[in-house]
């Protein structure tokens, strides 16, 4: 047998030498507690699913609660005497309104470069007089040298040694609660410091699966006692990176290094939400961010290719690096898909890739070509499954 | 005769007639499958060449033909209920019948007990 994607098969892979061997997170002795299957991952020992398997665990999610260590994401503090002062040298490296962030809440945003690429995607918190970032695991380091690079010198950047636990599903809260009752009232993207059983922590409600939910960020040694508390909810299952790829996925959600990076802009990577009012062409703070000539001038005359939603009219999943053809018989691919698989709550599967702008409209029929035949896909709107924020 | 090869299937030949599936380590690898592609009946099969596709939510794996020989039949329960596959991948979750095209083919297979030792 034979692999071509993420899921490693038997036989297990020779040991890495120990000079390489990957890093641990809090949680590591916890996940092998659990009878975790763990693989390499951004250079991290990661739960890749649990004894209860990918699908139950995805599943269990959207119906009761899941808990994911994402501890190998990197988190970022960001101190200055005036906080102002912050939000103008972030807003120099992302198109996002950041001035306008108030205390105590979150934002989505993007790192882009000069030709309008996505360096990457990160969630940037305002607490009181400082930001907390939260970047992708595999651009931890690039992002601090970035912020290293742009930021004045009176800013001050620590990369936080803490744990990063997420609670997602509609039992959350009730998860969450009994160890922090402040957390209810808090509503989608707000960020608090609450303590969570007595240990100070940074919450914000928000997370990767399209549900209800938290990201809690921990000291390191007080993680595992708080992760253990959660779990011996029954409402509360562990749930691996295969499970929250496909939680991400049909909640249309982006992977860096898969759907968007460097050769994909946010307003292609339909991401232009992601773009303040107050950055666009007619805003208080128009452009000022890498990219700002090409990103603006997408949004006014549309990009020529857009990210969009598949969904397989078979039932063969489509996979990344699939080409995308306008017609069954063309000769010429017209894109790539960039996610793709089973989506266990859609019970089919699903993808997302890129199309020229002319083909993206939902409900057109392009193909695929997996092992050598076309297979008919329509154009979706995105999330696969609806959210389920408390907006409220 | 039951048999094993390295990409982790089992062959039990009967007559000139064996079937294939995969092992059940190898379905414990894959975890919860999803989608089974089977080749068609009356298709000849060159040993070491794709032969079948299992897939789980996350990743399609190949199996190949471990024998050459001309596929006789396929098992219809795969392909409408993947998970049988996971759940009795060397009973009911078996994936096709394939007629020989070399009786000698399997000499060089793995019994059981060298099987159980090359997984471990």
């Amino acid at each position: 047998m034979h692999e071509d994607a993420v899921e490693p098969v038997a036989p297990a892979a020779p040991p890495v030498p120990r000079s390489i061997e990957p890093e641990r997170t809090p949680l590591h002795a916890t996940h092998l507690a659990l009878g975790a299957r763990m693989v390499p991952f951004a250079g991290y020992a990661m739960p890749l699913q649990y004894p209860a398997g990918l699908l139950k665990e995805h599943l269990y999610t959207r119906a009761a609660a899941g808990l994911f260590d994402v501890s190998h994401m990197g988190q970022i503090a960001l101190r200055a005497d005036d906080p102002a002062e912050i939000a103008r040298a972030l807003e120099a490296l992302i198109p996002a309104d950041l001035l306008g962030l108030a205390p105590g809440r979150q934002r989505y945003g993007l790192f882009t470069d000069a030709s309008g690429g996505i360096l990457d995607d990160l969630m940037v918190a305002r607490l009181g007089d400082r930001f907390v970032l939260v970047v992708n695991a595999a651009r931890k380091a690039a992002d601090e040298a970035h912020l290293r690079a742009h930021l004045p010198a009176s800013i001050q950047i620590e990369v936080l040694p803490r744990a990063l636990i997420a609670l997602q599903g509609p039992k959350a809260e009730a998860a969450l609660a009994p160890l922090a009752p402040e957390v209810a009232a808090m509503r989608f993207m707000d960020a608090r410091e609450v303590a969570v059983g007595g240990v100070p922590a940074i919450v914000t409600r928000s997370g990767y699966t399209g549900e209800d939910g938290f990201e809690i960020s921990l000291p390191a040694d007080a993680a595992a006692g708080i992760a253990e508390a959660f779990l011996a909810s029954p409402e509360v299952l562990p749930i691996g990176l295969g499970a929250r790829d496909s939680l991400r996925l049909e909640a249309g959600m982006c992977l860096h290094g898969s759907d968007i990076g460097p050769s994909t802009s946010p307003v292609e990577a339909a991401l232009s939400w992601a773009i303040s009012p107050a950055r666009r062409g007619s805003g208080a703070r128009a452009g000022g961010f890498p990219g700002a000539a090409r990103i603006l001038s997408e949004l006014d005359a549309g990009p020529a290719r857009l990210r969009v939603g598949l969904r397989p009219e078979t039932r063969v999943p489509v996979r990344p690096g699939a080409p995308l053809f306008a017609g069954a018989d063309d000769d010429l691919p017209v894109g790539t898909v960039t996610s793709g698989g089973f989506g266990p709550s859609v019970q089919a599967p699903v993808a997302m890739g890129y199309l020229p702008r002319a083909l993206s409209d939902a409900g057109r029929q392009v193909f695929a070509e997996v092992r050598g035949q076309r297979l008919p896909l329509v154009v979706t709107r995105l999330p696969f499954v609806p959210a389920g924020f408390k907006r409220g | 005769m039951l048999r094993f090869t390295d990409e982790h299937e089992w062959l039990k030949l009967e007559g000139d007639i064996a079937t294939v599936g995969i092992t059940t380590h190898a379905a414990e690898q894959l975890g919860d499958l999803v989608f089974i592609e089977l080749p068609k009946v009356g298709a000849a099969l060159k040993k070491g060449e794709a032969a079948a596709v299992v897939e789980s939510v996350k990743a399609a794996s190949d199996v190949y033909a471990p024998v050459s020989g001309e596929v006789t039949e396929v098992n219809p329960a795969a392909v409408d209920d993947p998970a049988t596959v996971g759940s009795d991948p060397q009973g009911a979750g078996w994936l096709y019948r394939i007629r020989l095209s070399d009786p000698g083919a399997m000499d060089g297979l793995m019994d059981e007990a060298a099987y159980a030792a090359f997984a471990k």
